[in-house]
């Protein structure tokens, strides 16, 4: 069987035929398969979703008790057969409960690897390399000039600044899933012990961390504190509060921003970023071409992000690759980039 | 090298000028000598080494990697230095023994002396042993292109905070110096004397005048100052000196104390005599004073051609004199200052130097008076050069700075029109969560028959804290369209808010569609109570345009 007849890209996302299923359907379908709990691949309305627990937890969150008609819950590691293929959800390093999504049908396996990192995150499960024939990978970050660096070290910047203005409050915009919680861990891990500050669209799915079990420390809601007692502090907030007239309860603020987009001047400056912050939570161009490789994968199927570079280079590894047109990715970024040029999800949050 | 580049991404994002001022202090505080003076003199721009060209860096790097990934990336960055910083990959170096990675210091001093075929195997070596930010202010340093907004006054101002010093001491000091800055360290923090600056013609920090208000001249006597006309130039110091062998050196300073002796080599000449003046540059035809539009033809010129020269005759009128010789003026009254002045201009007898005339005036109506008319105070065919009157205290020495009281400025009223808010963007710093920033229009013709608005220019002042709310607030109800951080904004016949705004100067200018820019406009007044549709037209602008060229 030839690997398109197993997954092949729909308008509605991948599609398994033999399976009788979609993976991180962008429109509602029958039955779905989510890799991870962030917004642009869990989306509500599908008959039948399979997901680890964090993601069903994390949708139900979202979205409410009845964001799909049923649901079932997978361990990383564990076989399910669906009709002529056999699928294994496996950790990707992206958020917490992220998956990679195997499908093997007869000899074939192709890998559906969702967003991934291979960098160390202590709020989620490390990347576990699943050897396949074909390997679907993200391309946010395919340009050789995104190299995340050390997390640790970004941590540490953000420190000196807290240290340097004291009297000023530190604003850094996160992604609310996923971000938001790592910085907070890595904070902790540098040896930072103050409350961390949330703003309001943070505190369900941070609290959410915390019952997984993830230590954070001390949090408070930034809501309702006086605008002196926030001086010297760090607080999370969503990369669209960063910029809003809910930054006026704080003193002078310097605005920070964790993404890997901050590798790139130009982005940063554009939203008023003064503090750029080199996090991602997703493999840089070193992480990707390394995978990629690892993964012995002959074939290599490249969507949302800078696909012409990866592909290329991987040609030039003498791989086949092709760009998979599938629409609706990256929004969960789009987000972040939107937010630094102004407006994102819909503008003034007063949370 | 590495530190340096952390401050120098520090400082680019910073928008802040005081928090500049605290990272470089801290730097300054932190970075051993001689790393920090060299600092100190790449962000005043005082280091002199040849600057590699774009196509070098460009040929290091499509050596190193894919130019077709190079490609892409440039494409997605769009700044060669910073795509190459990027995504430089390192040379694989045999052994465990990497090299450190190299300082300041040893860049700086190894540019001075390189030859131009060893650069670029020199400049690949630093690449691989730098990170991803010491190789961008490394390529941003030989490239010559730093821009990262900090002026070489705010970099000595921080050295000088280090110290606890104030900044005028090392202005005045600094002609004298030279990188690395031993000896000024070594007095900003207390383990050496003070430098002494044997420059025979040294900056002097200038005195700035407040704007006055209504409200002031209750609280003033009229006999307690002396008036003379604000002309519209460029305000300079003309510094002469005798050199070691005793032959006379002339320097023309800008306010901030830039050197811009070369722009005006017509100048330099007259200035014969050794002394200190304070004066406004003007351009002179025919004995008469031309309007700054004139002025500004002949300035930020790359080459100053005979042509130029001729057709721009450049005169200084002077207001003050700092020295005599070699004697400090400074600290004398402004009346004893004067009396020295009109000696030394008499005996400068040049054509090109002459006296700012002073305007007798003996209650604040009558000098309002001749505010309001200059050409019968006084001014007479050069009235349209002059700006208002500047008010002097005639006991007042010359300070450094904008001390208030002793001096003020009492410009002629600006002209107002009534505009309508377009655009609104967000300012920065501070202002970040506020649209600050606002293009405002005027109405026109437009090409279906029907009144169009056209923008005729920006405004970030000139309001209030209060307005700025209230502003803030309209624009966030009142948006049609947003594009990035750019916000349109309704702007109907009926519906939308009118701006009094209020500018200095009109210039043609086929750059902006209307055909007209706006000298130093800011909002003076928010007109809710007037419908757009009675906002001015274009045609008002055009018509005060020709009134003020006169053609």
């Amino acid at each position: 069987m030839r690997p398109q007849d197993i997954l092949m890209p729909v308008p509605a996302g991948l599609c398994c035929k033999p399976g009788g299923f979609h993976i991180d359907p962008v429109r509602p379908v029958e039955r779905a398969l989510i890799t991870h709990g962030h917004s642009d691949h869990a989306r509500p309305g599908h008959g039948a979703v399979l997901a680890t627990q964090e993601t069903l937890d994390m949708m139900r969150l979202r979205y409410g008790d009845d964001f799909a008609g049923s649901t079932q819950a997978i361990a990383y590691g564990e076989e399910i057969r669906l009709g002529d293929v056999t699928v294994s959800f496996h950790p990707a390093g992206h958020v917490l409960g992220s998956a990679q999504i195997a499908v093997t049908c007869k000899d074939t396996r192709i890998v559906a690897s969702g967003d991934y990192k291979d960098a160390r995150d202590p709020t989620c499960a490390p990347f576990e390399l699943v050897p396949c024939d074909v390997f679907i990978t993200e391309a946010t970050f395919g340009l050789p000039v995104f190299r995340h660096g050390d997390a640790a070290g970004e941590v540490s910047k953000l420190l000196a600044s807290v240290k340097l203005f004291p009297e000023r409050a530190h604003l850094v915009g996160a992604y609310s899933l996923g971000k938001a919680q790592r910085v907070i861990a890595l904070l902790r891990e540098a040896g930072y012990d103050a409350p961390i500050y949330l703003h309001g669209a943070m505190e369900k799915i941070t609290y959410y961390y915390q019952e997984r079990g993830i230590p954070l420390g001390e949090l408070r809601p930034a809501r309702g504190v006086k605008k002196a007692d926030l001086a010297g502090t760090i607080t999370l907030a969503p990369p669209s509060a960063t910029s809003d007239v809910w930054t006026r309860r704080f003193p002078d603020p310097v605005t920070a921003f964790a993404s890997g987009w901050m590798r790139v001047r130009a982005r940063a400056r554009q939203g008023g970023v003064e503090l750029p912050l080199v996090i991602s939570d997703h493999a840089d161009w070193d992480g990707l071409t390394a995978t990629i490789a690892a993964t012995g994968a002959g074939e290599i199927w490249v969507t949302h992000g800078q696909e012409d570079a990866l592909v290329h280079w991987c040609k030039t590894k003498g791989l086949a690759a092709r760009p998979l047109d599938l629409v609706g990715y990256g929004d969960e970024d789009e987000g972040e980039t939107a937010a630094l040029t102004g407006e994102a999800n819909g503008g003034e949050t007063t949370a | 090298m590495n530190r340096f580049a952390e401050l120098l991404d520090r400082l680019a994002y910073e928008p802040g000028r005081n928090n500049k001022i605290k990272l470089l202090v801290a730097y300054f505080r932190d970075t051993e000598d001689p790393d920090r003076g060299y600092a100190l003199a790449a962000l005043t721009g005082a280091l002199s080494f040849k600057h590699a060209k774009p196509g070098l860096i460009r040929d290091l790097i499509t050596e190193r990697a894919d130019p077709v990934l190079f490609g892409y990336s440039y494409d997605y960055v769009g700044d060669l230095s910073e795509t190459v910083a990027l995504m430089w990959p390192k040379a694989e170096l045999p052994g465990h023994n990497n090299p450190p990675p190299p300082t300041l210091t040893d860049v700086v001093t190894t540019l001075r002396t390189l030859g131009k075929a060893e650069l670029p195997a020199q400049l690949a070596r630093w690449l691989d042993e730098l990170d991803e930010t010491g190789r961008w202010a490394l390529l941003k340093l030989v490239t010559g292109a730093m821009r990262i907004g900090i002026s070489a006054r705010l970099a000595k101002t921080a050295a000088a905070a280090l110290g606890d010093k104030d900044p005028h001491e090392i202005e005045l000091m600094w002609p004298g110096l030279s990188p690395p800055y031993l000896d000024l360290f070594a007095w900003l923090e207390g383990r050496g004397d003070k430098p002494v600056n044997r420059d025979p013609t040294p900056f002097r920090p200038v005195m700035l005048a407040h704007a006055i208000e209504d409200s002031d001249f209750a609280n003033l006597d009229a006999a307690d100052f002396s008036a003379e006309w604000k002309w519209d130039g460029i305000r300079v110091q003309a510094v002469s000196g005798r050199d070691e062998r005793g032959h006379i050196q002339a320097r023309l300073y800008s306010r901030t104390g830039e050197d811009i002796t070369g722009s005006f080599p017509d100048l330099a000449p007259s200035l014969h005599l050794p002394g200190a003046i304070d004066g406004e540059l003007l351009v002179l035809r025919d004995g008469r004073v031309q309007t700054f539009n004139v002025l500004q033809q002949r300035l930020n010129r790359k080459v100053v051609s005979p042509k130029l020269i001729k057709e721009f005759p450049i005169h200084l009128r002077a207001y003050d004199l700092l020295g005599d010789d070699e004697t400090d003026l400074r600290e004398l009254p402004f009346t004893e200052r004067r009396a020295h002045l009109e000696r030394f201009v008499a005996k400068l007898d040049d054509p090109r130097i002459d006296l700012s005339p002073t305007v007798p005036f003996a209650s604040w109506d009558e000098l309002a008076a001749a505010r309001a008319d200059p050409k019968s105070a006084g001014a007479g065919d050069d009235a349209d050069a002059v700006e208002g009157v500047m008010l002097k205290r005639r006991d007042a020495p010359y300070l450094p700075g904008r001390p208030k009281g002793p001096w003020w400025k009492w410009k002629r009223d600006p002209h107002i029109i009534d505009a309508v808010l377009m655009y609104a963007q967000r300012g920065h710093g501070k202002r970040s969560s506020y649209y600050s920033d606002y293009t405002f229009g005027v109405w026109t013709s437009g090409e279906n028959g029907g009144d169009e608005l056209v923008p005729v220019g920006k405004a970030y002042f000139g309001f209030t804290d209060e307005e700025l709310l209230q502003i803030d607030r309209f624009v966030r109800r009142n948006t049609t369209e947003k594009f990035g951080p750019v916000r349109h904004v309704v702007h109907e016949p009926d519906q939308g808010l009118v701006l009094e705004v209020a500018f200095e100067g009109l210039q043609r200018s086929p750059r902006h569609k209307s055909g007209v820019a706006m000298r130093f406009p800011r909002i003076s007044r928010l007109r809710w109570d007037k419908p757009p549709r009675e906002a001015d037209r274009l045609e008002t602008l055009e018509r005060l345009l020709m009134s003020m060229t006169g053609n």
